[in-house]
């Protein structure tokens, strides 16, 4: 069951949007495709200009006092926010679990950390489980067949998974095939990929393996960080399947779907 | 052993690039693996999980009561005839158990798998004083005639092939040639039993110690924990103090989550409880038994911030499931107890000085809490260690500056912006020939592009306004 489900009421409030470090810089796209779909659900969306990361960076590799700073402005950016969403399985969660013990002997920014947690929200999590909203009309103009890859921190503290399988099921067009070992990680892990470089990409390669042994073309998941992990796996070895973020395609279904 | 945790990344790439050793590793972890998730969920995905809960509150109740639980585990074990004595450390621990072997001038021990008598390298100790140690354990055997060490806390050998262990065995013991594992276990046993009947002191380690009844629980699949336990007339177990466990009630749930975790059976082919030597009315059984509970560390673990890791039961789940495990194999983390749960106790045990990169050694994606019987928080516990890591003197200079500035580009409009423009700026650098970590980065693939405009200026230059 997905711990979100309870809480807030979220039908009707106005949606701050956290687009991500990663994706503001590198894959500003996702942002866009992320606020076409929020407005098509009807959704009031606005962007707090000063906001950057949420901190996992140096949160995950131990630098607390690093990472305290970064969170604090986060959480100073989006006070005034009455719902936060953001495509991203592993910053909702940092936000959303960490934040909590980050922020545990601070006891002048506590209580904000845990109403911040609280109002923050996955993409897909948001549509399926805050919104109630299971299927999007959408056509893709080419016929698609995709498969999934579950982000370990989505997948692991959100309970992600369901709710993006259930959006994408939903457009035309598409064909969907399983994953072997969707669930295993790709081997990103933020610094991890470059400290330990040869783990990672020796996992990174059995994820590819996987992919390309799937009968799918396009592997969809839910963070840009693991998309630019298998993605540019998959292009030094010269492979053309495509690993691209579920926002990107449920926009592109819903504009056609505009169109007709 | 000496620790060589220091070592992980170079170890790591060594076991990366040797087939044999992938092979093995894939085709063992992924067995037990399979087979665990169907022996604990077999009635159903919300009984296996009430279950999972069940004995991680056992285990976090018997921490809380620690103290009191070995006092009380100590008295009943008197009270059924068992010597019960104590090991603040290693040395302590093979020391007494020395001293016992000498007093009954004992050769030859013959013992039954434990990892804690790998802890305080115990065998290593009892020959270097002349006694003859003999593991009974096949893969402990293996490992034994082969001067390797385990690289799995349940599956010593799981880092050898078939074909491998087959050719120690014809080399050391002049098995002859067959590719039958069945064969193979049949001439090691006929082998071993020479040795039980002659070895005059038994050793063995413990799952469980019940207080309630002080007894000595032992969950073993080929019957040499049996052996080991009964035949010889001295028997000593050697355990942890952080086994203990209150009832048989709580024994009842624990002794159904170890086997199903560890290797997917619904129960272990031989589940002992031991509760003393042999009575007057009995025929057999050891005449002695003996426990010896070892500290080495561990009530310095349970008053720090990591009491939750002495909640493990060893079942090795978190190996299994831990894709860097998986790649790494055991050896790589340089001691003991490997995997997921190494990475947090080795540092714990040995000091984090000593062990360094476990705690990184981790992509934090939480298969092995997913996994664990007793729920341990091992990637929180890992995140908490790197946080120690950065406290620690000879931390990483570079590190320390690289997350400063990167902190501070991110708390200030004005550095954010500016390293945006930097950042896109990089689109037209070479990135595949940079050195340093990014070269870590681009030896396994390429570099995404930075976008031209980000997504602060497409929100400004207009999406602001877009369909409103
Ligand atoms: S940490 Fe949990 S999964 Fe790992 S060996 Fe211990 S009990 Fe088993």
């Amino acid at each position: 069951m997905n711990d979100q489900k309870k809480r807030v009421n979220v039908k009707g409030k106005k949606v701050s949007l956290f687009v991500t470090c990663l994706i503001d810089s590198l894959f500003p796209e996702i942002g866009v495709a992320t606020v076409k779909i929020l407005r098509r659900l009807g959704i009031d969306v606005d962007f707090p200009m000063k906001q950057t990361c949420c901190g996992q960076p140096a949160y995950n590799a131990g630098y607390r006092k690093d990472a305290l700073s970064v969170a604090e402005r986060f959480l100073y950016t989006f006070a005034g926010s009455e719902i936060i969403v953001t495509p991203s399985g592993s910053c909702a969660a940092m936000v959303k679990h960490e934040y909590p013990v980050l922020f545990k002997n601070d006891s002048k920014n506590y209580q904000r950390a845990l109403e911040i947690a609280e109002k923050t929200w996955e993409l897909s999590s948001f549509i399926v489980d805050g919104l109630g909203v299971e299927k999007m009309d959408g056509k893709l103009s080419e016929p698609c067949h995709v498969a999934f890859h579950d982000s370990c921190h989505g997948l692991r503290h959100l309970k992600l998974g369901p709710q993006v399988r259930k959006l994408i099921s939903g457009i035309q067009n598409v064909e969907i095939s399983e994953l072997n070992d969707s669930d295993s990680c790709c081997g990103f892990g933020g610094l991890f990929s470059v400290k330990m470089a040869d783990v990672s990409g020796a996992m990174l390669q059995k994820k590819i393996d996987n992919i390309i042994s799937c009968k799918a073309d396009t592997i969809l998941l839910g963070d840009s960080s693991c998309m630019m992990n298998i993605q540019g796996g998959l292009k030094k070895q010269g492979y053309t399947k495509k690993v691209t973020h579920f926002a990107l395609i449920l926009a592109e279904a819903i504009s056609n779907e505009n169109t007709i | 052993m000496k620790i060589q945790s220091e070592n992980f990344a170079k170890a790591a790439q060594k076991a990366i690039a040797d087939a044999d050793l992938q092979s093995a590793v894939s085709f063992g972890t992924n067995l037990a693996y399979t087979k665990r998730k169907s022996a604990v969920f077999v009635s159903g995905q919300d009984h296996g999980e009430q279950i999972r809960q069940q004995a991680a509150q056992i285990k976090r109740h018997a921490l809380n009561n620690l103290p009191q639980l070995l006092e009380q585990a100590e008295q009943q074990m008197q009270k059924n005839g068992i010597k019960v004595l104590w090991a603040k450390d290693a040395a302590e621990a093979n020391q007494k158990v020395l001293e016992i072997i000498q007093q009954k001038q004992a050769k030859k021990v013959i013992k039954s798998k434990s990892m804690v008598s790998e802890e305080i390298a115990m065998n290593d100790f009892l020959e270097k004083n002349g006694v003859q140690v003999i593991e009974s354990d096949l893969g402990e055997y293996i490992i034994q005639i082969s001067g390797d060490h385990p690289s799995h806390i349940v599956v010593p050998v799981v880092h050898r092939t078939k074909a491998s262990i087959r050719d120690t065995l014809m080399q050391k013991i002049g098995m002859p040639h067959t590719d039958d594992a069945q064969t193979m276990t049949h001439f090691v046993r006929g082998h071993l039993r020479k040795e039980f009947l002659e070895a005059d002191i038994g050793i063995s380690g413990g799952n469980f110690i019940i207080a309630e009844s002080g007894s000595l629980c032992l969950a073993t699949n080929e019957g040499n924990g049996r052996m080991v336990t009964s035949l010889p007339p001295v028997h000593i177990a050697v355990v942890g103090i952080e086994k203990v466990i209150p009832t048989l009630e709580d024994y009842a749930t624990l002794t159904q989550m170890l086997p199903r975790s560890a290797t997917g059976q619904s129960m272990a082919v031989y589940t002992n409880i031991i509760n003393g030597p042999r009575r007057k009315d009995e025929e057999d059984g050891p005449q002695e038994v003996y426990v010896v509970f070892l500290d080495n560390g561990r009530s310095e673990i349970y008053s720090s911030g990591y009491t939750e890791a002495l909640a493990c039961i060893r079942c090795g789940a978190c190996l299994n499931a831990c894709p860097v495990y998986r790649v790494s194999g055991g050896h790589s983390y340089g001691w003991v107890y490997p995997g997921p749960i190494g990475a947090v106790v080795t540092p714990l045990l040995v000091g984090l000085n000593k062990a360094s990169p476990l705690p990184n050694a981790s992509s934090l994606c939480g298969s092995c809490k997913q996994v664990c019987p007793v729920v341990i928080d091992i990637p929180r516990m890992l995140l908490d260690l790197r946080h120690d890591l950065t406290k620690q003197k000879k931390s990483s200079k570079t590190w320390k500056i690289g997350m400063y500035i990167w902190a501070k580009s991110n708390r200030s409009e004005k550095w954010y912006k500016m390293t945006g423009r930097l950042i896109k700026a990089s689109r037209y650098l070479p990135i595949s020939k940079l050195p340093g970590l990014l070269k870590n980065w681009t030896r396994f693939r390429e570099m995404p592009q930075p976008a031209a405009k980000s997504f602060h200026d497409i929100w400004q230059d207009g999406l602001k306004d877009e369909d409103k």
